[in-house]
């Protein structure tokens, strides 16, 4: 049945003698076991970073912004330098489920479902930074399009930070509706494998029913491809209408036409980076390495080389229009930029996004787990730098050299930051207890053409010549469906 | 809704599948449904299930979104409460493309999720018969309607002959209803 042959040169993306009923066992199991020690640990210390958050979250509001490091020169500091870092890890997930879906990419079915969980958590805590930045967030909803109680006043539809508010709420919601379209089949799995009244209950509401018809499958197919059509260019979107947050104002540094590109192609690159970051941990300890194997991080990686050497052209082609206008606004904000009083972040930016992850070149250290690991880190450091440089350094040497200024964070920014770690890790450390973290029926789906004992049972059809090949396929195919003879001309 | 006798095969392997698909198919016995653990393709052809026109639906809930979004900006800005922004044009179409788009998509994915449930009856509380615990695993599991049937045997011998590993003969509700996937249900005791 499966004429779809997959060359020997592509690895097996399902390592070891599998069938059906051992993928299940495999990727269920963790879920029907009780979780060890390692998982209470990590569990425990994500909820004390989200608690000391909600904590330093409630001061911020309670005392005002003014608690924050933020002043009138640097209007946003870390609140939106980390609102964009998370956005960017957001895109990774969509991503490898829609893009690389419509590009037939085989491998990404091993490692989609835990980067669209990613992907949603990581909305969560960027659309965080915006809300509680607000200061008076309980005038939150004028966001959104209401007419306010002083006549028929609307949102500003022009205004870019209206955008980015139907952007990354469209986001999150489709990535969501996109992931859980995917878990409904798995969660039914996990619902008849159940032994226990509880878990039968609760995947049972969550499985809404499924059974697994033949129709029912040809919708999910269905609805897989359409909503992967329209996350490609959703996700494409996001991060360009952030960019446009700063790239349509007038300020020196952010007013380039460069920075749609350049923020997508950032995106995927720290997104990659936390996918890895994030997998390397899970197929350890959840015991998963022949479904995530060295080949699916090495995929990752050449992405990631991929895109951080378009962040470096793109840094550097900011750097040559900069002197190439010769505007003076526009050669001052770069030359502080590099020089001023800032020059470590730009550095730090430098080194970790552009220079280091050109070692991915070297195939040995693309498969080198320790450090694919190390690497996945520095990339997210640098991209929190890059962030942070655009939206800093843009800002603290403004138009009036009499309002210059030097921003430092505060006690309740900080906290707010690792209170949204706190928040994405208790959410990743619930899902990889309670949901399956690899797409069990995408598994089972290329089991057959992409498996390791699979590819073996080909290897005599490899031996054989094409001419005879082709004779066997059109006798087999002559037998099976009792048909009159072909012509065959 | 009503509850019938329904003949159950269970098999191990998708060949094997079709090719009791197309024997049922020429058999005269009536076919429930088919079950499997992940899409097999083809078998919505060997069954002669129609293509889906679920696509369809998301291109109309598209053109939804877009329309709905260029309506109401263009509403706003032009009839109920216009705002000139920096001596900008009130019809200022290039703006709300980011708008627009992104509605678009909503509507489209949203619309197309809640149309997806609704055909496919899925939904939060419903539940439906499992012929057999193992079809969401591993097996693939061909079902024949035998209500008002005394050739109960002769399908369950008919079932044997297509190579199936398991047969059985099973009381179901055969469509859905709400409940708690962790009751027995009254039809069920019948089976036991």
């Amino acid at each position: 049945m499966h004429l779809k042959y997959e060359s020997f040169v592509r690895e097996p993306l399902v390592d070891g003698d599998k069938d059906y009923h051992q993928v299940s066992e495999d990727i269920i199991a963790p879920i029907e076991r009780a979780p060890g020690r390692m998982w209470y640990v990590g569990f425990f210390f994500a909820v004390a970073l989200l608690l000391f958050g909600v904590f330093s979250v409630t001061w911020s509001v309670y005392w005002g912004l003014g608690t924050w490091g933020v002043n009138r020169t640097i209007g946003w500091g870390w609140d939106i330098t980390n609102f964009v870092w998370w956005v960017g890890i957001g895109h990774a997930g969509t991503l490898i489920s829609a893009i690389l879906l419509l590009f037939r990419q085989g491998w990404r079915t091993g490692v989609n479902r835990a980067a669209e969980a990613m992907t949603i958590f990581a909305v969560m805590c960027a659309g965080q930074f915006p809300i509680w930045h607000m200061g008076r967030v309980w005038d939150g909803f004028w966001v959104l399009p209401l007419p306010n109680t002083r006549g028929p006043l609307w949102p500003n539809f022009d205004s870019p930070l209206l955008w980015d508010v139907f952007a990354i709420s469209t986001y999150f919601t489709v990535s969501l509706l996109f992931w859980y379209s995917g878990l409904i089949p798995d969660f039914a799995l996990v619902r008849d494998r159940a032994k226990t009244n509880l878990r039968k209950k609760l995947y049972g509401l969550a499985s809404f029913g499924w059974t697994g018809t033949a129709k029912n499958w040809q919708r999910q197919e269905a609805l897989a491809l359409v909503l992967a059509g329209l996350s490609t260019p959703l996700v494409l979107s996001v991060h360009t209408i952030v960019s446009f947050d700063f790239a349509t104002s007038v300020i020196p540094g952010w007013h380039t036409t460069i920075f749609p590109p350049y923020f997508v192609a950032g995106a995927v690159f720290s997104g990659f980076a936390m996918v890895n970051t994030l997998l390397v941990v899970t197929r350890t300890i959840l015991k998963l390495e022949d479904y995530i194997t060295i080949g699916h991080l090495e995929a990752m990686n050449k992405i990631i080389v991929l895109t951080g050497s378009i962040v470096g052209i793109a840094y550097l082609t900011e750097l040559f229009i900069a002197w190439y206008s010769q505007n003076w606004g526009e050669m001052a904000a770069f030359q502080w930029r590099i020089l001023g009083p800032y020059w470590w972040s730009y550095w730090a930016m430098m080194t970790c996004n552009v220079v280091s992850p050109q070692l991915f070149w070297i195939k040995k250290l693309r498969r080198n787990i320790p450090f694919t690991f190390i690497m996945s880190i520095v990339v997210n450091i640098g991209m929190w730098f890059e962030r942070f440089v655009i939206i800093v350094t843009s800002t603290y040497r403004d138009f009036i050299p009499g309002s210059w200024s030097y921003y430092n964070p505060t006690w309740p920014e900080m906290g707010f930051y690792l209170g949204t770690f706190g928040l994405f890790f208790t959410c990743y450390f619930l899902f990889a207890k309670y949901f399956p973290v690899i797409a069990v029926s995408e598994i089972k789906f290329v089991l057959k053409t992409s498996g390791e004992n699979f590819k073996a049972k080909m290897l005599p059809q490899e031996d054989k010549s094409l001419e005879t090949f082709v004779h066997d396929a059109h006798a087999h195919h002559d037998e099976e469906e009792h048909a009159p003879a072909h012509h065959y001309s | 809704m009503a509850i019938k006798k329904f003949a159950v095969a269970a098999y191990d392997d998708e060949e094997v599948l079709f090719k009791a698909v197309s024997k049922v198919r020429k058999s005269g016995f009536k076919l429930h449904d088919v079950y499997t653990p992940f899409p097999v393709h083809g078998l919505d052809v060997a069954l002669g299930l129609k293509e889906t026109d679920l696509h369809i639906a998301g291109f109309i809930y598209a053109l939804c979104g877009t329309s709905t979004a260029v309506g109401f900006i263009s509403w706003i800005y032009t009839a109920d409460w216009s705002i000139n922004y920096g001596g900008k044009p009130h019809f200022a179409l290039p703006a709300w493309i980011p708008v627009t788009f992104e509605l678009t998509v909503l509507f489209a994915a949203v619309g197309m999720v809640l149309t997806f449930c609704y055909l496919n009856q899925i939904m939060p509380g419903v539940k439906k018969h499992v012929f057999h615990p193992r079809q969401s695993d591993d097996l693939f599991v061909l079902v024949l309607d035998i209500n008002n049937s005394a050739a109960e045997a002769e399908a369950v011998q008919f079932l044997k002959s297509t190579h199936a590993i398991e047969t059985s003969v099973q009381m179901a509700e055969e469509g859905w209803w709400y409940g708690s996937w962790d009751k027995k249900e009254q039809y069920e005791l019948l089976n036991a």
